[in-house]
């Protein structure tokens, strides 16, 4: 046994509304620089949807992830060497186009046109060559199902379903999916770096790309089933998801979790068996793997675990927090969070909670008690397609995982509804789904109540270099130029910025009102 | 003028090479890329890249083979200098033809497609011309001097001459009469080194070799410099 900690996020499906806030202040932080103009480390798909890339989950098409060969692991795009040999022209790289051509607004014509009887309007231009464009598609071109009847039968989830789901408004569900690097135990993209330039940390389980190592070979971008490394055009080089390591590092949550308006992420640590990872991954039956993954998975209260983890060096407040964390509890305590497409056999660590909103959705839109839980459950088991639709999604099309986690959600709502109204307690309710009435209150606690403190608990980067660390709290260490979280290349002092994130209540940060002084 | 061009400039070229890639390996590793624009096009690149590279990898080793082994040694060997010569022009003929057409559909790509030209900097449009002349004027070398002209045996000038450089005794002598084309080729060669380091060619150094052994999954602890480090320069200034 080998212990290694890891960082890792659950997201609580149901709460999502969609905003896109996540992905805006995401995009601020790292990728609001030219070069990755068109990357999204933190988006936000509709689904059923094509989603960011386009049809990026159809890996007959992109080859990303790991495939199965005599038993074996290997790369889906093929063995070492077949990859080295494709290095001069990557045969599963997308287009920019797959993502979207990033433009942005010719507002100069709004002031500088000459008189004249038309209104001048901003015409939008490319942000790649300049030249005026035409918008034909974008990051979350299909939002809430817009086009949905035209562009969500392409959704490779939907196509793999193999039936006739109706996109009308009407007719048709949906929900949020927001999605960032996964930070997979198994990563892919570290596989695929010809340069070694993609590396997992030990400490934390963080994967991120050395800007100073990647020499532009961009395997990594196409070895991503997930599509969640970007390859900067300007500087030439791979960047992608940090989980804003700078922050977890002085124990803050990631921007897009911080700031996400339905408070629906959790970041925690995992202890899992390192030794155990390959041998998971390589489970012969595609609907196993999520099982297989939750086999990794070690209890942080086992003494023998406890023992073990700390023969590893994992820190003493690192095994204290793995013992209060949130995405544990979700994950192996309730079994409500399921991995993202287990099947491309990554082994990713942000699981999701799949939302109950569909089938609620249906019970109530049919006239029915969409709170109730016999017309929940009935409906659980009767409404086929969103449940095959999430267990495409999250189990590798087999439902039953998906079925226990959404009869667990309605447990706990026909539950928590009786307390609050006094009532008997349901008898449909904790034990039908194999949960006491303690468990469910601490579940409701958990997703519904979800305090600050109880989302996130994360351990910082070690109390004897608290020092070191309150440096890069004000400045990232990627700050570098052209460098992903470029600041403003020295130009700008720690003092004159004002970082909402940092501040906390009752304090004025130094520097949010600027002295007024003479102009040098 | 003889000694200047073939018993100084060859070592200036030498110590601009090894000098230059130390120094941008030292201070400019954000820099070192291939500068990939498979981003922006990819359907004539994947015709152009694969024929161009793989085309040059076979000139390469041809050179290596002419210019490094003896005359002697595959005499030893007991290859006839006719069949030699017959070998190395149709192997030369044909991987250069390849590498030049190859590197036609890259510079036609460059031109044409917007996104691509936009991602063409100055030290492109200084290297692409010298690069066209190396190759153009190797291929007027093997086929027009070599092949249409009857033969010309570098193996006699050319080669020594390249060997007494590496081992530190050049003789410039030896390049004295040396056909014009081939002495063409040579500076133009030299001229591509010393632009190498600095350009986006370095990628070449850090062919991934070590991939095809190396472990899957590599692993790393956190780095002991946590502090923000000094900024250092990109490619973006054109
Ligand atoms: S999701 Fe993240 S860690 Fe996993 S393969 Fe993709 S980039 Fe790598
Ligand atoms: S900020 Fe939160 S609620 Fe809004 S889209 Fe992102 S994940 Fe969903």
């Amino acid at each position: 046994m080998r212990v290694m900690a890891q960082l890792a996020m659950v997201m609580n499906l149901d709460k999502c509304i969609g905003c896109h806030t996540c992905s805006v202040t995401c995009k601020q932080t790292w990728t609001n620089r030219s070069g990755v103009e068109y990357a999204w480390f933190n988006n936000v798909e509709t689904k059923p949807g094509q989603g960011y890339p386009r049809r990026y989950e159809d890996q007959d098409r992109w080859h990303g992830g790991w495939k199965l060969r005599r038993g074996r692991l290997e790369l889906a795009s093929g063995g070492r060497l077949r990859r080295v040999l494709s290095l001069f022209a990557n045969p599963d790289l997308p287009r920019l186009d797959d993502y979207y051509e990033p433009w942005t607004y010719d507002y100069r014509n709004l002031t500088e046109a000459p008189l004249g009887d038309d209104t001048p309007v901003a015409r939008p231009v490319s942000a790649v060559t300049g030249a005026p464009t035409d918008v034909r598609w974008g990051p979350n071109w299909e939002d809430s199902l817009g086009g949905a009847p035209e562009h969500a039968p392409a959704d490779p989830v939907v196509e793999k379903l193999g039936r006739d789901i109706k996109f009308s408004y009407e007719q048709s569900f949906m929900f949020y999916l927001p999605r960032i690097c996964e930070h997979c135990l198994n990563p892919s993209c570290v596989a695929s770096c010809p340069s070694g330039a993609m590396y997992k940390r030990s400490e934390d389980g963080i994967v991120l790309v050395d800007q100073d190592r990647c020499r532009g070979w961009r395997m990594c971008v196409s070895g991503c089933p997930y599509k969640k490394v970007y390859f900067n055009h300007k500087t030439g080089k791979a960047e992608k998801c940090t989980f804003c390591y700078p922050r977890l590092e002085v124990g803050q949550p990631t921007v897009c979790a911080e700031t996400c308006v339905g408070r629906l992420r959790y970041i925690g640590v995992l202890l899992y068996d390192a030794d155990r990872v390959g041998e998971a991954a390589a489970t012969e039956d595609e609907q196993r793997l999520y099982q297989a993954q939750l086999g990794v998975f070690l209890d942080p209260r086992d003494p023998g675990v406890v023992a073990a983890a700390e023969r590893a060096g994992i820190p003493h407040d690192w095994l204290t927090a793995a013992r209060r964390s949130p995405v544990y509890d979700l994950i192996v305590k309730h079994r409500i969070a399921l991995p993202l497409h287990p099947e491309y056999r990554t082994m990713p660590m942000v699981w999701y909670v799949p939302p109950l909103s569909p089938v609620v959705d249906a019970v109530a839109g049919s006239g029915f008690d969409g709170e109730d839980a016999d017309n929940l459950f009935g409906a659980i088991d009767a409404l086929r397609i969103p449940l095959d639709y999430l267990a495409g999604l999250f189990t590798a099309g087999d439902p039953e995982p998906v079925r226990l986690a959404l009869r667990r959600l309605a447990a706990m709502r026909s539950h928590m509804r009786s307390v609050n109204l006094g009532e008997p307690p349901d008898p449909h309710g904790p034990a039908a789904v194999g949960m006491t009435a303690e468990t469910t209150e601490e579940l409701y606690r958990l997703l519904a109540i979800a305090k600050y403190e109880d989302r996130y608990v994360i351990p910082t980067a070690g109390i004897g270099r608290a020092h070191e660390l309150e440096g890069i709290a004000t400045k990232c260490s990627l700050d570098t130029d052209g460098g992903p979280g470029m600041g403003d290349g020295g130009t700008g002092t720690g003092e004159g910025r004002t970082d909402l994130f940092v501040w906390r209540e009752g304090e004025r940060p130094a520097g949010m009102f600027p002295t007024v002084g003479r102009k040098s | 003028m003889n000694l200047l061009l073939w018993g100084v400039l060859p070592y200036l070229t030498i110590a601009v090479l090894v000098g230059g890639t130390v120094w941008r390996y030292r201070h400019d590793r954000f820099g070192w890329t291939t500068r990939s624009s498979q981003l922006h096009e990819s359907r004539l690149l994947r015709v152009g890249g694969p024929l161009f590279h793989f085309g040059l990898l076979f000139v390469v080793g041809g050179h290596v083979a002419g210019l490094l082994v003896p005359a002697s040694v595959t005499r030893w060997f007991g290859v006839a200098d006719e069949t030699y010569h017959l070998a190395s022009l149709t192997a030369g003929g044909l991987t250069g033809a390849a590498t030049v057409a190859g590197l036609g559909v890259l510079l036609l790509r460059r031109w044409r497609t917007p996104a691509v030209r936009a991602a063409t900097t100055r030290d492109d449009r200084l290297m692409y011309p010298v690069l066209v002349g190396t190759l153009l004027l190797g291929m007027v070398t093997t086929l027009v001097t070599n092949g249409m002209g009857g033969g010309y045996d570098y193996r006699a000038t050319v080669s020594p001459w390249f060997r007494g450089v590496l081992l530190l005794q050049p003789d410039p002598a030896l390049m004295a009469d040396v056909p014009l084309s081939y002495r063409l080729h040579v500076l133009f060669g030299m001229a591509l080194f010393t632009l190498w380091p600095f350009s986006r060619l370095v990628h070449a150094f850090s062919a991934p070799v070590r991939y095809l052994v190396r472990p899957y999954i590599v692993y790393r602890s956190r780095d002991d410099r946590l502090a923000a480090r000094p900024a250092r320069r990109g490619w973006e200034d054109r």
